[in-house]
């Protein structure tokens, strides 16, 4: 398939913050496609891991991190697994989802950074994951209160969601630990 | 035997039954799992996808609470079990990281402690054949896909579990306590159970491609050492049903539930009946097997 990308010849492109992001060399990749064969979503995503990597090669700027697989990736790491030059493709994916955010790329469908920011809230907050508070702060976010909804009755009876937070975790260790991130990124502003 | 043992966050909610048989099959088997105070969350995967540092941080404030006493850590959560690798690996290699998480936790921790999923203490420490000595009932040929998932086995230079593309661990026991563990190829292929919220869409996808896959590989039931599995294979199924017609009717088991059967542990404790795809005729079939 043909790879065109916005080519500024006056940058590097993303390719290297990622590569020092992710401590790799992504140089070797010799685009045998291993790493999008096993991946779960290539099918499903526009742009499979390895086309990420090449755009990458080809210095691409900012639009990659619109791509569907940026948020659509499950984070398995078959790729980094099956990659033969050892790449760990799965970190250039967690390492583009952190620049998506930063950049604030565009929104995309299902909302996982929103997922992400509830789940990390309610542990910063009670140190142990909260499914009911974390599923409000999600429903709240994507306004789409309906789906799932109907399993609830059926798993509170079953008992598969807590009524309560657990209070017993070491919040405040926690609460140092999330304060130190944010720390350390306002630090590589 | 004695260890630490980190329940995990879904110990309370979408996997009591995985804690409560795991404690229940220890029992049984004579292993001591030690519960360390004020353990807290690891950060699954929504740590990793937004800060390196909070995902190696985290998981090691609950490792440092086990440092002292000298234990290993057991886990039976597969993504906790990755976590908390991961973060041991990345805190041995950067004496940068160390030193960060040593300033979040109020003290330093060399990434030593062992981690341990379960089925590794039962197969390496207690031994498949003690085990299955130790059982009250077969599993009576039982024919089970056994599914690893991708936590357990990646990244592998990390987890050192197993073979990565064709791990045998939970095919062994299933098959030492007289089941049959099938030969089928999506055993560590992705069930996409950390978006399972988030991209429904996707993960409907993915865990009805498995579980057609283990049908037709004529699975009676499949087996499971991770929590986000269990709850994205089973729960789906009800969404697989309304959104494309198809009732797949697979009920998806924790492995300690299938021990704890065999080994005699009455189903209530092992909180078989909190699954939503039930397994009533798996417990009945081991119940009367010898
Ligand atoms: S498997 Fe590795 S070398 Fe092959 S295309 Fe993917 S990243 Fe490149
Ligand atoms: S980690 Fe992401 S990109 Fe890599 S194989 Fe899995 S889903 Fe695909």
């Amino acid at each position: 398939m043909a790879i065109t990308i916005k080519k500024n010849v006056e940058t590097e492109g993303l390719i290297r913050r990622i590569e020092q992001m992710t401590g790799t060399d992504l140089s070797t990749c010799y685009q045998c496609k291993r790493c999008t064969s096993g991946c779960p979503v290539s099918k499903l995503a526009g742009s499979p891991p390895s086309e990420i990597m090449r755009r990458l090669h080809l210095k691409a700027g900012d639009e990659l991190l619109d791509s569907e697989i940026v948020w659509m990736c499950v984070s398995c790491e078959t790729c980094s697994a099956r990659c033969p030059m050892g790449i760990d493709v799965a970190a250039v994916m967690d390492a583009l989802r952190q620049l998506a955010r930063e950049k604030k790329a565009a929104p995309q469908e299902g909302n996982v950074p929103l997922f992400n920011r509830a789940f990390l809230e309610t542990v910063k907050f009670f140190g142990r994951t909260y499914d009911i508070a974390m599923i409000a702060a999600y429903k709240l976010g994507t306004r789409k209160f309906m789906d799932d909804t109907e399993k609830f009755p059926s798993m509170l009876k079953k008992r598969k969601i807590a009524l309560l937070p657990s209070l017993k975790g070491d919040r405040k260790t926690t609460r140092r630990i999330f304060q130190k991130a944010n720390e350390r990124k306002e630090a590589e502003r | 035997m004695k260890y630490g043992y980190f329940p995990g966050c879904s110990a309370d909610s979408t996997a009591r039954d995985m804690h409560t048989s795991t404690v229940a099959v220890a029992q049984a088997l004579g292993i001591e799992l030690i519960e360390p105070k004020g353990w807290t969350c690891c950060g699954a995967t929504a740590g990793h996808q937004t800060d390196r540092f909070l995902s190696v941080a985290l998981p090691a404030a609950s490792l440092a609470k086990v440092k002292d006493d000298g234990l290993d850590m057991v886990v039976s959560c597969a993504a906790c079990y990755n976590r908390m690798k991961v973060a041991n690996h990345e805190i041995q290699q950067s004496d940068e990281m160390r030193r960060a998480v040593a300033d979040a936790l109020g003290r330093d921790y060399d990434g030593s402690v062992r981690v341990r999923h379960f089925l590794e203490v039962l197969l390496e420490d207690l031994g498949i054949d003690k085990v299955a000595a130790l059982a009250k009932h077969s599993l009576g040929g039982l024919k089970v896909a056994c599914y690893y998932g991708c936590l357990l086995v990646r990244p592998n230079e990390v987890t050192k579990f197993d073979d990565p593309e064709n791990p045998t661990s939970l095919d062994r026991l299933v098959n030492a306590l007289g089941g049959e563990g099938l030969e089928w190829p999506h055993k560590v292929e992705c069930c996409g159970g950390g978006l399972s919220m988030s991209r429904t869409d996707v993960v409907v996808s993915l865990t009805d491609a498995i579980l057609e896959m283990a049908k037709a590989s004529g699975a009676q039931c499949v087996t499971v050492g991770c929590p986000m599995c269990q709850i994205n294979l089973d729960m789906r199924q009800l969404d697989i049903r309304k959104q494309m017609g198809k009732s797949h009717d697979m009920p998806i088991v924790y492995i300690t539930q299938l021990l704890g059967l065999c080994l005699g542990v009455p189903a209530q404790q092992l909180g078989l009946e909190k699954l939503m795809i039930p397994a009533g005729d798996i417990v009945k079939t081991i119940g009367s097997a010898a």
